[in-house]
């Protein structure tokens, strides 16, 4: 087993675990900071495979700025337990069969992937950073245009929907 | 050297915890946070495919997606602000006022 091999299975394991941890914690932020554990470990993976700036804007994004305001909302709505409420019969029946052939497609189409997918990264190949900036803002300048809008438009909507109403 | 297949099937996993965080939790906010697992599982398929055929498309795409998350979660948490002030809980269970 290479290095980078052992690298990937920690950190997936790590991610997996953290998952699965956001599902069986009870307390919203006990589920919040398993979730920034699945972030970092994405981060050390898109390091492993060589994207460093997805990495670095993975810790800063991800698991600074946005897990910072759930934690925040969570503590300034003071949310405790989660309360048990009996599940529906539909889930049940519906759910488990379409969950296994959701399952089952996934694992078709990752088995017939060609060789080409098959064959495995080279970390670190690409001098990546200025080729995505390149490509950012030459081919995609009119979508990144367009996000800055969506930022505008979302701060906006923020602010009008917590604003208190004045009586 | 990890096989892209192997990177495929931890963001299909962890895309599956996601629907099933999403399908369980009854409190808004996790169901918000197993949205943002989801979104993160999808980034890893852009990178990995990225990578597999040495084109950086997917990782701006990448940065696409958290864009957009970031505005999903200034406006849903805004939202979920206000369903916890009308609604004094934050269980999805209580927001029933278009349910039959």
């Amino acid at each position: 087993m290479t290095p980078q091999l052992a690298i990937f299975f920690v950190l997936a394991t790590l991610a997996v675990l953290g998952a699965l941890s956001l599902i069986f914690q009870r307390h919203p932020i006990h589920s919040a900071l398993s979730l920034i554990v699945v972030m970092i470990a994405l981060a050390g993976l898109y390091l492993l495979m060589g994207a460093e700036f997805v990495a670095a804007v993975q810790i800063i994004v991800y698991g600074g700025a946005i897990m910072v305001l759930f934690v925040f909302v969570i503590m300034l709505l003071n949310a405790g337990e989660e309360e048990r409420t009996s599940f529906s019969k539909l889930a049940g029946i519906a759910g488990i069969p379409l969950a296994v052939a959701l399952l089952g497609f996934l694992a078709a189409a990752i088995a017939r992937s060609n060789e080409s997918a098959q064959a495995g990264l080279q970390s670190g190949t690409l001098a990546n950073t200025k080729e995505i900036s390149t490509m950012l803002f030459k081919d995609f300048v009119y979508p990144f245009e367009l996000t800055s809008f969506l930022i505008l438009v979302a701060i906006l909507g923020a602010i009008v929907l917590a604003q208190r109403e004045k009586s | 050297m990890v096989p892209t297949s192997y990177y495929l099937i931890l963001s299909a996993v962890l895309f599956g915890l996601g629907i099933v965080a999403f399908v369980f939790k009854r409190n808004v906010i996790t169901i918000f946070m197993s949205i943002e697992l989801m979104l993160n599982a999808v980034n890893l398929a852009f990178v990995a495919f990225s990578q597999a055929r040495h084109q950086s498309d997917g990782q701006v795409f990448v940065l696409f997606v958290i864009v957009v998350a970031a505005a999903e979660a200034a406006v849903g948490l805004g939202i979920i602000i206000l369903m916890a002030r009308n609604r004094q809980s934050l269980n999805v269970e209580r927001v029933d006022l278009l349910k039959l």
